[in-house]
């Protein structure tokens, strides 16, 4: 999008700008609403009142406002962690098209730049939990890494099924409203595969149940919490705002594929999509509040299942 | 005819010491190692002090399907013996408590590590041993790795340590190491009774008060004579049906939680609460303190308020019916708790396992049934048995009693019988034992008191069911997931303080 710049009016350049600036602003703020929703879903199912739907927000307030308490056996890389983190999501939703609003970088194989960077970031915090030198935290990273290896294969093929009715292989030409509405007119039964596909992936990305449970309190079970048990103040708010931008670019990845539709006014789009990613949010709570965790041994089924419903999406699709 | 080794009582019984013949050491091992094959359980196993010091054995075994106990004693002057351990596995912890308190010696035990890191008792001035600091049974290997959990837990709960050794996920061997909440009740409670005894007995574990204190003042109205009205027994076994109420309903809502399954942990979380404010409604305390006195109870009630606990039990009864329902119906769940945690029924029996955790593995234990005193002499419950040993099978059990617990304090609450509520306590016989059992909720209480010349407690043994049963969640772990391991925990759901005294 930013190569076509210098050929628009200068007014034209203005809104392009102003919309960039909406977008960003979006992807920016939205995401700790995420939480609040499912919180209050969970709430709801648990016959309480609950935290309110801005908690989150203020919970990374407070967090930022506190100083850092860091182990005397951490080094640089225990450091890096929440930061690596944070700016490899940031870059990986900057990537990604929120609905019919292109994304603000697209170029040609920037779908491995995605995986890449999701990747680089789960490399530091698994590194910085083992940095850590907690039997506990090695566990969480053990568990992270096994199962993140596992989830990989899942994105790329049903990426794969996609690309196949693109007009180019980046994220952007991919996702978008349009590249999705003539996969879904061409291949719609391919199209269920990899929606359900990657709504397993949003689950084990964000570490929700039935993977993990990010409400647990009990460190032997855990898989992401516990690799930033001794993460504090600000970087640990670094980590939960990461947490809940990589929420918010998974939603968006099953809200592409799932829900392509545009009413032509980019506004109404913006509440379309929102709206969207809102029901989604309200999806995983419900299904949070109705079901158990899986045991441990068996979440690698769920995802081998989500790679075998995507193989399936590319034979439907071929 | 060979002479008896040991002297027959009941549950609530006492004998006088000197009729319990002293044995040598060898015939009181024997006897004892003979006794537990024949199918008996060990209840309690203590040292004795005699005039001017020496120590003798005793030990208090249940013959379950005579209803009958039978309490052994050695001769003075022990100081060591050939492990008993070997043979019969679930003496092991009171060898070691043994080896601990008083400085014997089970020659030969396979693992003599401190129980409580208590200072010896009769080094009185000696500094408190440092809990937890000790050697652990490691594996070794490149890729066995160690965890340690504990003493500081994530949730508010009880210090105690946990030593995985673990092969990636898989729990190779799990040892506890307690004695945080070592509080000295047993020596604190020699030379009573006094105003204070009621109150440690009732505080030794606090989830346990009314059990505990039953079995204390059963204690004393068994070695005062003393007999309790009808109407007071009545209370007493509501209290106690109360006090599992909660606690199940409390256990079935967290191990909802741990597998984060949220309607039934928010539900019997809250229900939990309604079963203990029953037990307010009877006492003014939700835990039962104070509520059962030697002689008796320390409240009436009367039809008015009999009328609005019955009213309330309904409720709260449907209400942790629905909720407990929906455990068995969601298959998230039943794939958790099935096959996770298994206990087998060999292992049970050898580690002399108590209570619920018994009756899950197929052993129909129950002090209830097989030992009953007080109301349960007149009225018999049914005891539920499972027989797989899993997690699942310790939540459906406590479903299970959930049911009958209820009924049964709907037809005492529905039919109370008249009459006073309290009788007084008389002085203690001399130089008598007595043992009392009580099925509290996680298992059979046993408290065994010996008076001296002046009717004074020479000694107060106390055995809660997480003592027998701690080994047990250790056995369970082997060969479980480490991520497991909260849920196998709670479906045990075992006190720290119970343990540690």
């Amino acid at each position: 999008m930013i190569e076509v710049l210098h050929t628009l009016s200068r007014l034209a350049m203005v809104s392009f700008l102003l919309r960039l600036l909406l977008h960003l602003a979006i992807a920016v703020s939205f995401p700790p609403l995420l939480l609040g929703i499912i919180g209050k879903v969970k709430a709801f199912f648990g016959g309480r009142v609950g935290p309110p739907v801005l908690q989150p927000y203020r919970d990374l307030l407070r967090l930022f406002r506190k100083g850092f308490v860091f182990s005397r056996t951490t080094t640089w890389v225990f450091r890096a962690g929440p930061v690596v983190g944070l700016i490899t999501v940031a870059l990986a939703m900057v990537l990604m098209p929120l609905g019919s609003h292109r994304a603000p970088l697209a170029f040609g194989g920037d779908v491995l730049v995605f995986a890449g960077l999701l990747g680089l970031g789960r490399f530091f915090t698994v590194a910085a939990a083992l940095d850590t030198g907690s039997s506990f935290e090695g566990m969480g990273a053990a568990r992270e890494a096994t199962f993140s290896a596992l989830a990989e294969p899942g994105l790329f093929l049903g990426l794969m099924v996609l690309v196949r009715h693109a007009t180019g292989a980046s994220l952007d030409l991919m996702l978008s409203t349009e590249g999705t509405a003539r996969a879904w007119e061409a291949t719609p039964g391919a199209l269920v595969m990899v929606a359900v596909s990657f709504f397993a992936l949003l689950l084990v990305e964000n570490s929700r149940i039935p993977v993990d449970d990010p409400a647990t309190h009990l460190e032997l079970t855990m898989i992401h919490e516990v690799m930033v048990l001794d993460h504090s103040g600000p970087a640990f708010g670094l980590i939960q705002y990461g947490a809940a931008l990589k929420l918010f670019v998974f939603a968006s990845l099953v809200v592409n594929v799932a829900f392509p539709v545009t009413t032509g006014n980019p506004e109404a789009d913006w509440v379309l999509f929102l709206g969207a990613v809102v029901a989604l949010a309200m999806g995983v709570g419900v299904l949070e509040s109705t079901m158990a965790r899986l045991r441990l041994l068996h979440v690698p089924r769920l995802l081998v299942a989500s790679s075998i419903l995507s193989v399936f999406g590319i034979i439907l699709g071929s | 005819m060979t002479e008896p080794t040991s002297v027959t009582t009941w549950n609530g019984g006492s004998v006088r010491l000197a009729e319990v013949p002293p044995l040598p050491i060898e015939r009181f091992l024997a006897a004892l190692e003979e006794a537990v094959t024949d199918g008996a359980r060990v209840c309690s196993l203590f040292a004795l002090p005699q005039e001017g010091g020496p120590l003798c054995l005793v030990a208090v075994l249940a013959f379950d399907d005579d209803g009958e106990l039978a309490v052994f004693r050695s001769e003075p002057g022990v100081t060591a013996w050939p492990s008993l351990t070997l043979t019969c596995p679930q003496v092991h912890l009171f060898e070691r408590e043994l080896s601990e308190a008083w400085g014997l010696t089970p020659e030969g035990h396979p693992w003599l590590k401190p129980v409580r890191f208590a200072p010896p008792r009769r080094e009185r001035g000696e500094p408190r041993p440092a809990a937890g600091v000790i050697d652990f049974y490691r594996v070794e290997g490149d890729e066995v790795h160690e965890v340690g959990v504990g003493p500081v837990h994530a949730g508010i709960i009880e210090p105690g340590h946990f030593r995985f050794q673990c092969h990636g996920e898989e729990v190779l061997h799990l040892e506890l190491s307690l004695g945080y909440q070592h509080r000295g009740v047993e020596r604190a409670l020699v030379g009573g009774p006094n105003p204070r005894s009621l109150h440690y007995a009732q505080t030794l574990a606090g989830d346990t008060s009314v059990g505990h204190a039953l079995a204390y003042c059963e204690l004393l109205e068994s070695l005062s004579a003393c007999e309790v009205p009808a109407r007071a027994q009545a209370l007493r076994a509501i209290a106690l049906e109360l006090e599992r109420l909660a606690n199940h309903t409390g256990d079935l809502g967290a191990l909802a939680g741990d597998i984060g399954f949220l309607p039934t942990a928010s539900f019997c979380g809250r229900l939990r609460g309604d079963f203990l404010n029953l037990t307010a409604e009877l006492c003014g305390s939700r835990f039962g303190r104070n509520f059962v006195r030697p002689g008796g109870v320390a409240f009436d009630l009367d039809a008015k308020r009999v009328s609005k606990l019955l009213e309330r039990l309904e409720r709260a009864l449907s209400e942790t019916r629905e909720a407990v329902q929906l455990l068995w119906s969601a298959a998230s769940v039943q794939v958790r708790f099935e096959e996770t945690g298994i206990l087998s029924q060999e292992d049970a029996v050898s580690l002399g396992v108590v209570g619920l955790a018994a009756r899950a593995s197929g052993l129909a234990r129950d002090v209830r049934k097989d030992q009953p005193a007080g109301l349960y002499r007149f009225k018999q419950l049914t005891v539920p048995v499972l027989s797989v040993g899993d997690v699942y099978a310790r939540a459906r059990l406590r479903q299970l009693e959930l049911e009958r617990s209820g009924i049964f304090v709907r037809e005492l609450l529905s039919a109370l019988p008249p009459g006073p509520v309290k009788a007084t306590v008389g002085p203690l016989s001399v130089q008598t034992l007595a043992v009392s059992l009580v099925e509290g909720w996680r298992g059979e209480i046993c408290h065994v008191a010996c008076t001296d010349a002046a009717g004074r407690f020479a000694s107060y043994k106390v055995v809660d069911p997480s003592f027998h049963n701690w080994s047990a969640l250790l056995l369970a772990m082997r060969g479980q997931q480490i991520s497991d391991f909260p849920l196998c925990n709670k479906s045990f759901n075992l006190s720290y303080c119970g343990f540690d005294l």
